[in-house]
């Protein structure tokens, strides 16, 4: 079996804020299907490492290519490439004057120009695919936190995209609707969608991660199956981190 | 000395004035919808660019909001009207009112829209643009519907404002409303034109100021 090119490609990665380095230098590459956990105390720069990836956050150095294309290239279309990149948020955010369906539509219709009924039909299918058919004229307001979530999902999913990245999804949910969250995430996986997810979700990622990224100091310390990260760390400083989820 | 009734309530003045002040009721209606969208169009435009990341673009928005809200509307109508002819710019007085008015509503409009827009948390944008949507779609689809609802009543009362400000346009001799009640008055030497003007304001008005007050409450409970 030849090897294929990674779908996201990571090189020499930085990003500050006004002085402060929040990246320094990150190399990464996230195969075809793979899930990839990133994982790491609060203020390493994983959420900036994934917001980088689609370019809401302006990477200050470095290389990043998606699917072949060199997204930090000034003639790149970035509107083009986001729609081939899901993003799913800690905070969903949904619109929230918009239904379900209303939301998941918005980009179908705006961005790949589909015609209302063929819209409905992909948004019905989508918010199907995260068991909330019922749910499609409803208003976020009127959904559970892992409800609203999901759509969220289904919206990403919707534009059919090549890899989808996940914010911290389940860290703003109430811990009995985190299941279903991750329940769909396993099912994309199953589907074989590439995902990179930043996430505390421990559980979820010895289960489910092809691969755990260590993050401290906006660098990668260390990286490996999810069974060596957890339960045999070589650098002391993920060992730590290890040690706080565990008792957490 | 006659009666209150005969002075303010005096019906058979009222009844032979009311065609004049019907057309200038006309005059006042065609001047909101000249100067409505057109504040409202202008204060987009001055929310909008205020989004920009430049302060050179920023500053000289500020500089126009602050100005025209300070700037009292009458001082700068009789400028326009009264002032300007003195620098050889003849401009009447209904180009004066459409300049005057959309120079100080598009001003307030335009601070109102903005608070609306920062009113939107940054992830509405940030998830927008994320699915491919361009800047302006997602500012479109996204932001604005939700910035309109959030200041929904300032939009409201703001507008209520504008309808009071044109009987202003009265002082350079354009014929709405309350000049046309003025000349009424001054015609029959009867104040009663005038009370029929008040009542004219009242009655157009009135069901936007319920509105308002709807609004304000829905505001308050969903808070």
């Amino acid at each position: 079996m030849t090897r294929e090119p990674p779908v996201l490609s990571i090189r020499g990665l930085r990003k500050s804020f006004g002085a402060v380095e929040v990246l320094r230098g990150i190399d990464l590459d996230v195969q075809p299907r793979e899930l990839v956990f990133v994982i790491g105390p609060s203020g390493s720069g994983k959420s900036t490492l994934l917001r980088c990836c689609n370019r809401l956050e302006e990477p200050s150095n470095g290389s990043i290519h998606f699917d072949g294309t060199d997204i930090l290239s000034p003639r790149t279309d970035i509107n083009a490439v986001r729609r081939r990149i899901g993003m799913v948020f800690q905070n969903f955010n949904l619109y929230p004057h918009m239904t379900a369906a209303g939301n998941v539509m918005l980009a179908l219709r705006q961005v790949l120009k589909k015609d209302r009924r063929e819209a409905e039909a992909i948004a019905g299918e989508a918010l199907a695919r995260v068991g909330l058919a019922d749910k499609r004229g409803a208003y976020p307001n009127e959904l559970s936190g892992g409800q609203q979530q999901r759509v969220a999902i289904a919206r990403a999913l919707a534009l059919e995209p090549k890899a989808v990245l996940f914010d911290e999804p389940t860290s703003a949910l109430d811990p009995e609707l985190v299941g279903s969250v991750l329940q769909v995430m396993r099912d994309l996986r199953q589907a074989g969608m590439t995902m990179v997810v930043v996430s505390h979700e421990m559980g979820f990622a010895r289960a489910a991660a092809d691969r755990v990224v260590f993050m401290d100091q906006g660098e990668i310390v260390e990286q490996g199956p999810p069974d060596t990260v957890f339960g045999a760390p070589r650098h002391a400083r993920t060992r730590a981190f290890v040690e706080q989820i565990v008792r957490h | 000395m006659p009666g209150f009734a005969e002075t303010f309530l005096n019906l058979a003045i009222m009844q032979a004035a009311l065609p004049y002040l019907l057309q200038g009721l006309w005059t006042t209606l065609l001047l909101v919808a000249l100067v409505v969208p057109l504040g409202i169009a202008g204060g987009l435009a001055v929310a909008l660019l205020y989004r920009s990341p430049r302060r050179r673009v920023r500053w000289p928005l500020i500089l126009y909001v602050d100005f025209f809200r300070a700037f009292p509307p009458l001082v700068l109508l009789i400028f326009l009207y009264a002032g300007l002819p003195f620098a050889g710019l003849e401009i009447g007085a209904f180009t004066a009112v459409a300049i005057g008015f959309f120079l100080n509503t598009s001003a307030y409009y335009g601070e109102v829209l903005r608070a609306g827009i920062e009113s939107v948390p940054r992830g509405q944008m940030e998830a927008a643009r994320s699915t491919g949507l361009s800047a302006g779609r997602a500012m479109a689809w996204v932001i604005l519907p939700q910035a309109v609802r959030n200041v929904l009543p300032d939009l409201v009362g703001n507008t209520l404002e504008v309808v009071k400000l044109t009987s202003l346009a009265s002082v350079v001799a354009l014929p709405e409303l309350l000049f046309a009640a003025r000349q009424a008055q001054s015609l029959t030497y009867n104040p009663s034109p005038i009370v029929l003007a008040a009542v004219i304001y009242f009655v157009l008005l009135w069901p936007f100021v319920r509105l308002l007050s709807r609004l304000e409450h829905r505001m308050l409970a969903a808070r």
